[in-house]
């Protein structure tokens, strides 16, 4: 069996990235840290990998909005080769900035590069106007297709940032993404509930953490799996005497898991 | 362009802010972003980059070159903000990037916010409220009623004039007048030894010599005061003189103790110690006070870029791994009428600091995750903002080099610009009304994009092994930096080469500009290549701008023509050392009389509720405080997620239980009585933190940061030596080396013939290494029925405490340490968590132990009742509760373990009591021979803590 090999994409002001190559790792997968100027000269950049990875970070200071910088420079750089990438059925995890990217480029949630003002959802600032860095329990929707996740399991992990408020174009858009199964994760209350402020950090659209693409292999979350990999990362790990892995790395291990299978 | 009203949180904070201001007229703000785009662009092509990048679709309306909001008539205002021209936008550089990945040229970008209001207002009330809570005029334009210029950021056109300063013949009151007047605040007997220089040499000096005569001597760079001649007498008592103050109290510790894992310290930008065998961990802090108080925001945000290339530029240069921050401020309650002329009231302050460091630290992927805030009304004209940057150095990296004859010198990162002129004189200097108009020039804002991608190139640089030695360009810029790399062999610098944001500078300004973001490395002409490769790959511009040579000048040249040369060993060596006189008086203060009471719950209320112990989650989760996926225990602790954890602890190689615990300690209250007993306990509480969260002092090194007055009045000097004799005392006997500091004097604002002198305030960072994470102890209640104890000494010792301060009182029983029962204590409850026998340890300070007791009952959302009796001897109530005597824990401990943990802390000789027992109770019940005392629902108790800061 090959080993999955990730590339995690980095540019100015990406800085996630060693912790996401750790976390591909860890999980029995290769990974390798790509700048993005690496890729313009290159024919097929991706020809070598499975897996893309779109890190937290502040690219190019989310300056006008987040990851929208990045999101103009992938579609006009990248984006024949990152389409090609995606026909050929290669996995796509954007998390954070890599998720404010990714749907700010259109890839989510319609894996495809949108025409100018075409767009279907966006994230915006959170409904208390500031970043803020705090854990958040989700859970996953039991008719998702995302590939990294189990369906209708529960996770932790930590979300620290200023724009995670989804939107949607319409409620049509939103209810299609609900039907399609391309809802993956949405923010709940420790008991299990619905979720207020702060265990939904953003006050986005249904509480929504995360969406996929129809297919399941693009996949954008606000909160950082990679942030999760040990035990210790827990807040409570003292308390309640927790030991060994973190939650967030099977993601990673989904994913990698995913790639052995293909 | 705008945002659907519902969505316009900026716009409601500014109605918000508007109507607390008192515009009470204001129905409604919207915010309207600006992007004014210089291009030969057809209006279709400007539309294209607005509807494709600017503007996102499913939210945003957007209008070229016209009005994006509807307008309702005569009931509207609008009011616009932008930069000065020249001062930095570091949104500038990302929207022309966009532009051009559309396939379009943009020849500037300027970005501003304009807010559109509806309602009742007056044009120039409203002026003047956009200055006081909506933009500073530091930097900012204020516009009201029509639209921005269009003025290009550019500066004008340079014509070079070499300068000559007349220094020859000069009286005393010339030479004081010249020194004022080109800021360069040198004293008489410093402009005298550099006349005296310049009339051996039998030429006038430059003006860029003078300069940079002026920055290397600054208090900021050489420290005078702490290495001057002081004569230092108590009252009534005999004179001890002391030569240089730093080498014969903190610099002595460490060499006495000489300990083997120390690997660099005191020579280099940061201290470094030995981590794991194989890296070092690296650590400094330092202040960034005056810049702060005149732009928070950019004070704050660029005193956390400039600490972080401290490390970056230690040895090789080193990671960046956490960042910690300790604020000083007035209250934020202060009423604006006593806020003094020319100072921003505390609470801007506050908002501004946090803000920046937020978006600084953020943005460079570091965890801020250690830190403290104290108020005091005396900080109101002098906020002192500390950063302080950890970071991870491979062993053979970790020592300081220098560069060779031959290389060159590169400058890296980001141009320079009109920004942070005269940063170093100017941060050694007092502040007063005018300041804010005198020293805008050395206001500078922060790019920490620009940083990220400096350290992102640098640390592979280093990798690669393609430079030789390196230095960041801090206070003095290029003037400091290469004065200090070419100190031993000679250096010769073309300024013209220097990399410019825009034309117009002159070759002092481009010498001694304090912009942001650059590091300064020597290579060798062959490495050039493969530099130049690498910093394209990252986006970063190089630019070689000097060269080492042989002859110890420093050379200065502006298009091939000398403008400046200097004898390297009279740059650095030929400051006359000062002497100065130190005497203190020791205050006698009103003792309280406090008589006893039934019930003690509505003080623990009030004190939980005071503006210095209360909670500051609003700040700490603006940081983000686990990036970089090394977090083990976060600032805030317990089943909620909200008590206040006693250090942060880190794991900073990913896969390692080794850890890094990272504490602060500091109380300036006590300075009030006696800075000796302030630094003595400030020194015990940092390391106190690091006991607690399962550390030890075995490999401990600490760091210090004096912020003083005025040190020209022997009062003030006074009490500056006596923290610096504590700290000699105090650390030597712990066994804890200093590694590495800082000091920012003249930390008085004047208010007319009057000074505002902030109390005599010494921060102590502790960094420790912890052979096992999963040691680690939390400081929250665990488990009903578990026995809480108190390992240590408390003593009748409220004065400067928050009990005293409740009561409008000071006293004069200021804590002391104890050293010989401080190793004991400390000695025993790291046993305990090596043992893995404490469920949570807190550490009693601010407050006593009745408050660290009610937080980790509210932490652990548990209740707890406590017997105070064995600990009473013949202390009053209050004292027992309240008292903030040193080297004290609450320990959490299973019963089935409670023998085991006597055994322990008692074969340490350390005194222990058992004090009660957590419950399920939700209440926090305190009995004293039976009889309560107090009695509260943790709920109140943890509304009182979390309410005054929830802003």
């Amino acid at each position: 069996m090959t080993t999955p090999r990730a590339m995690i994409l980095r540019t100015a002001g990406t800085n996630c990235d060693v912790e996401t190559k750790f976390a591909f790792e860890l999980a029995g997968g290769a990974a390798e840290l790509v700048h993005i100027n690496h890729l313009v000269a290159d024919r097929d950049p991706f020809a070598e990998y499975q897996i893309l990875a779109l890190p937290g970070g502040f690219t190019y200071g989310d300056d006008v909005a987040a990851g929208k910088v990045m999101a103009v420079e992938l579609t006009h750089v990248l984006g024949e080769k990152l389409t090609a990438f995606v026909e050929r059925g290669g996995l796509i995890i954007g998390i954070c900035n890599g998720f404010q990217t990714l749907i700010k480029t259109g890839l989510l949630p319609e894996a495809k590069f949108a025409r100018p003002g075409t767009r279907q959802a966006t994230l915006v600032h959170n409904d208390s106007h500031k970043f803020e860095a705090r854990w958040v329990k989700m859970k996953a929707a039991e008719n998702t297709v995302c590939v990294f996740v189990e369906p209708g399991s529960e996770i932790e992990m930590p979300a620290a940032h200023g724009e995670g408020k989804l939107i949607c174009r319409s409620e049509e858009v939103l209810q299609n993404l609900i039907a399609r199964g391309q809802v993956v994760y949405r923010y709940v209350s420790r008991g299990g509930g619905e979720p207020s402020y702060p265990e939904d950090p953003n006050g986005s659209i249904d509480h929504v953490a995360g969406i996929c693409d129809e297919s399941g292999r693009i996949f954008g979350l606000m909160p950082h799996p990679e942030r999760h990999l040990f035990a210790y990362h827990h807040p409570r790990w003292t308390r309640e005497k927790r030991t060994g892995e973190g939650e967030g790395l099977r993601i990673f291990r989904k994913a990698v898991e995913y790639c052995q299978n293909c | 362009m705008t945002r659907d009203a519902g969505l316009d949180s900026d716009g409601r904070g500014v109605l918000a802010a508007l109507r607390e201001f008192g515009l009470s007229g204001v129905e409604e703000a919207r915010l309207v972003r600006v992007y004014i785009c210089a291009g030969d662009f057809s209006l279709r092509e400007a539309e294209n980059i607005a509807r494709e990048f600017l503007a996102d679709p499913v939210v945003d309306m957007f209008s070229v070159n016209g009005f994006v909001t509807s307008s309702c008539g005569k009931h509207e205002a609008t009011v616009e903000i932008i930069r000065r021209v020249g001062v930095m936008d570091p949104a500038e550089a990302s929207v022309l990037k966009g532009i051009r990945e559309i396939g379009l040229d943009a020849q500037w970008v300027r970005t501003a916010r304009k807010y559109v209001l509806r309602g009742d207002v007056a044009k120039d009330e409203l002026k003047s409220a956009a200055l006081k809570v909506l933009a500073n005029e530091v930097i900012e334009e204020v516009v009201v009623g029509r639209d921005v210029k269009a003025l290009a950021p550019e500066g004008e056109a340079y014509e070079f004039v070499r300068g000559e300063v007349r220094l020859d013949g000069l009286n005393d009151a010339e030479l004081a007048a010249l020194s004022a007047k080109g800021q360069l605040y040198l004293s008489l007997a410093e402009m005298k030894t550099v006349q005296e220089y310049f009339r051996k040499l039998g030429r006038k000096p430059t003006d860029v010599e003078l300069e940079t005569i002026a920055q290397t001597w600054s208090e900021h760079c050489v420290h005078k005061t702490f290495r001057g001649r002081i004569r230092y007498r108590e009252e009534g008592g005999s004179e001890e003189l002391i030569d240089n103050l730093l080498k014969s109290t903190v610099a002595k510790v460490t060499r006495e103790l000489d300990k083997k894992w120390c690997w660099s310290v005191f020579v280099d930008n940061a201290g470094v110690i030995d981590f794991d065998g194989k890296n070092g961990a690296v650590f400094k802090v330092e202040t960034h006070n005056h810049p702060s108080a005149i732009e928070p925001y950019g004070g704050a945000g660029t005193g956390i870029g400039g600490v972080i290339r401290d490390p970056l530029g230690t040895g090789l240069g080193a990671k960046p791994v956490m960042n910690t921050d300790v604020f000083c401020f007035g209250n934020p309650d202060t009423l604006p009428a006593d806020v003094p002329n020319g100072c921003l009231h505390p609470l801007r302050v506050l908002k501004g600091v946090v803000s920046g460091v937020r978006d600084y630290g953020n943005r460079m992927g570091i965890p801020t995750a250690n830190g403290a805030v104290c108020f005091d009304p005396r900080y109101v004209g002098n906020p002192l903002v500390f950063c302080g940057n950890v970071a991870i150095i491979p062993k053979d990296m970790a020592k300081k080099r220098k560069p060779t004859s031959g290389q060159v010198a590169v400058v890296c990162g980001g141009r320079t610009g009109r920004d942070g002129i005269h940063g170093a004189t100017f941060s050694s200097v007092e502040l007063d009304e005018d300041s804010e108009m005198v020293s805008s020039g050395a206001v500078q804002i922060g790019n920490p994009i620009e940083e990220k991608k400096v350290a992102d190139f640098i640390l592979r640089a280093r990798d690669a092994g393609l430079y030789s030695c390196i230095t960041d360009c801090g206070a003095g810029g290029l003037s400091s930096a290469l004065g200090e790399m070419g100190e031993d062999c000679g250096v010769e610098v073309e300024l013209d080469k220097v990399p410019l944001k825009y034309a117009g500078l002159s070759y002092t300004e481009i010498w001694i500009s304090e912009a942001q973001e650059r590091m300064v490395i020597s290579v060798d002409e062959k490495d050039l290549p493969a530099l130049r490769k690498l910093a394209d790959e990252e986006n970063v511009e190089i630019t070689v701008i000097a060269r080492f040579t042989e002859d110890k000048h420093l050379r200065l040249k502006y298009g091939g023509v000398e403008v400046g040369c200097l004898d390297m060993e009279f740059l650095h060596e030929g400051i006359p050392q000062i002497e100065r006189e130190a005497v203190w008086k020791a205050p006698r203060h009103e003792e309280p009389k406090i008589a006893e009471k039934e019930n003690y719950g509505e003080d623990l209320k009030s004190l939980l509720g005071s503006w210095n112990a209360c909670s500051k989650e609003w700040i700490i989760r603006q940081y983000d405080h686990e990036v970089q996926a090394n977090s083990v225990l976060k600032p805030l602790q317990g089943e909620l997620h909200d008590g206040p954890g006693d250090a942060a602890v880190i794991a900073p190689v990913l896969g390692s239980k080794k850890a890094l615990a990272v504490s602060n300690g500091i109380n300036p209250k006590y300075s009030d009585i006696d800075p000796y007993h302030m630094a003595a306990s400030a020194i015990d509480e940092a390391l106190r933190n690091i006991i607690a969260v399962g550390g030890s002092l075995e490999r401990c090194a600490i760091l210090d940061n004096f912020c003083w007055g005025n040190c020209d009045k022997p009062d003030r000097l006074a009490g500056l030596v006596r923290a610096a004799k504590a700290c000699y005392d105090v650390g030597k006997a712990y066994g804890v080396p200093f590694i590495s500091g800082k000091d920012s004097l003249n930390n008085e604002f004047g208010v007319g013939k009057d000074t505002i002198c902030i109390p005599g305030t010494l921060l102590i960072s502790a960094l420790a290494v912890m052979d096992d994470l999963s040691r680690a102890v939390s400081m929250d209640s665990k488990e009903a029925g578990n026995y809480i104890y108190l390992v240590g000494t408390t003593k009748n010792e409220l004065g400067g405490s928050l009990f005293y301060a409740l009561h409008g009182a000071v006293g004069n029983s200021v804590p002391q340490v104890d050293v010989e029962l401080g190793k004991k204590v400390f000695a025993a409850v790291s046993a305990v968590s090596a043992k893995g026998l404490a469920r949570a340890i807190h550490d009693c300070s601010e407050g006593g132990a009745a408050m660290a007791a009610a937080e980790m009952a509210f932490a652990g959302g548990l209740g707890m009742d406590l017997e105070i009796t064995p600990l009473a001897g013949d202390l009053p109530t209050h004292v027992i509760l309240f008292s903030e005597s040193n080297s004290r824990f609450l320990v959490e401990v299973p019963r089935d373990q409670a023998d085991e943990f006597v055994q322990v802390v008692e074969g340490q000789g350390a005194p222990v009591r058992r004090i009660g027992v957590v419950t399920n109770t939700g209440r926090f019940f305190v009995t004293r021979g039976g009889k309560q005392v107090i009695d509260e629902s943790l709920t109140d108790l943890k509304a009182a803590w979390q309410t005054p800061l929830a802003l």
